[in-house]
């Protein structure tokens, strides 16, 4: 899961980028993981802890690997990639990003997954728009265009340190502007040519 | 009772310890240097705990944290018992760090401190290899310094819950081609074991197989290609690596 991964997010970071506690701006990928508490499919409920507001809504573009991905080339990285997947990484909101936000981003039921589909006919992956909906109106839309780093070039650059296998799923990261739901609200991560995940708050 | 896995024929088998030697699940003994030792379970998900010890800390000039630093390792990152871990060429400073390592056995959600032990399967030994020269200040510490391919021996056995009388009085021990380079106890754990199960298990669910890696006391050194590293914990294992340079390109 790629963060941090948008022009957007890191301009309205600005000149913090410069100062403690990040000191420079980042070089290699940001990433964090969503561990398999994480995971759920379409339509699972979102849980909302107790005591949180709101829950902001990462709908985000995935790679599903397809095949063993190690020290691939940018030129041939989207050949390991088997299909796409609408995915949703949902959060607590928060500001630093400092340390890992385990307790902000993997709670139980944060990570809806799907649906998937082929590789083949979907195209330029940095071209998909990730349109997230809350209760029908549309409150991000977004392309690849301000990625720090397109689909192939995360891909490549993150498998020189981390080896893929068949199943894995790479996330491009949520737009700057991922609104925040609250429970009773339903979401929908809609993407052309890929489908649409819709999930309840709750 | 220690259980592990292990490769024989290019196939991934259960065994259990029998003395020095491995037995097979349906009684084949086997000598070591037959087998290819694999980490002794998939982790589910893989948590760790940074500056967990006093010292440690210290020797980072942190301050001792309040509530403890938590990161995730990926499956990529473990390996077995006298595996090996590649050293980039642009590297200046990779460093072992022994630890203990808890394995959840039951679904744990919400539970007591007091309780939290009755959830673990067991225990086995890590290596939480770091190579600092990666270290950059977001989501620290970065996948790039802590999760890297091979970069994570776990083992060589599981131990059983039962057999371990008391997992916060052990001790830990590094040595670096036979030199002692690193030597503390669990007890200086700032947080212990039975207290990160009930602070984990209190804002997401642990399950079966889910890895908790405990952090590592002082005495930190670099290491380089051809040095054996020995990770011990005492009664959970002692769990052998070796540095090769990384020349893939």
């Amino acid at each position: 899961m790629a963060a941090l991964n948008r022009a957007t997010s890191l301009a309205a970071l600005g000149g913090a980028l410069h100062r403690a506690p990040y000191q420079r701006p980042p070089e290699a990928p940001v990433l964090h993981l969503k561990p398999a508490n994480t995971w759920s499919g379409p339509g699972d409920p979102i849980p909302c802890p107790p005591g949180v507001s709101g829950l902001r809504m990462g709908g985000t573009l995935g790679l599903a690997i397809g095949r063993t991905a190690r020290r691939v080339a940018v030129a041939d990285a989207l050949s390991h990639v088997a299909g796409y997947a609408i995915c949703n990484d949902v959060s607590i909101p928060y500001e630093s990003h400092y340390r890992p936000a385990i307790k902000e981003r993997c709670r139980d039921g944060f990570c809806p997954i799907g649906p998937v589909v082929p590789a083949d006919g979907v195209g330029d992956p940095d071209r998909l728009e990730v349109a997230i909906e809350i209760d029908g109106v549309v409150r991000s839309r977004t392309t690849g265009s301000d990625l720090v780093r397109g689909a192939a070039r995360l891909l490549a650059e993150v498998s020189r340190f981390i080896t893929f296998e068949p199943g894995d799923l790479l996330l491009l990261g949520e737009p700057h502007d991922a609104p925040v739901a609250q429970p009773g609200d339903l979401v929908r991560v809609v993407i052309p040519g890929v489908g649409t995940l819709e999930n309840p708050v709750r | 009772m220690k259980r592990g896995r292990v490769l024989v024929d290019g196939i991934a088998r259960e065994a259990t310890a029998a003395g020095e030697q491995v037995c097979l699940e349906g009684g084949r003994l086997l000598a070591e240097t037959e087998i290819t030792w694999l980490p002794p379970i998939v982790p589910r998900t893989a948590f760790a705990i940074g500056l967990n010890y006093a010292d440690h800390a210290k020797e980072l000039a942190f301050k001792p944290p309040t509530e403890p630093l938590v990161f995730l390792k990926g499956p990529n990152t473990f390996c077995g018992h006298r595996g090996t871990t590649p050293r980039p060429a642009d590297v200046t400073f990779m460093h072992y760090e022994c630890e203990l390592a808890v394995v959840i056995g039951r679904t744990a959600r919400q539970v007591l401190e007091a309780e939290a032990l009755d959830y673990v399967a067991g225990y086995t030994v890590a290596n939480d290899y770091a190579f600092r020269d990666y270290l950059e200040n977001y989501y620290r510490p970065n996948l790039r310094v802590k999760s890297r391919d091979r970069a994570t021996p776990l083992g060589p056995w599981l131990i059983d819950r039962a057999d371990i009388a008391d997992p916060m009085n052990l001790e830990i021990l590094t040595t670096v081609n036979g030199t002692v380079t690193q030597r503390g106890s669990t007890r200086d754990m700032i947080f212990g074991v039975p207290w990160l199960i009930a602070f984990l298990s209190g804002f997401l669910t642990l399950s079966p197989g889910d890895l908790i890696l405990t952090g590592t006391p002082e005495g930190l050194a670099d290491v380089r290609p051809g040095d054996e590293v020995i990770t011990e914990v005492e009664g959970v294992g002692r769990l052998v690596n070796t540095i090769v340079a990384d020349e893939e390109r």
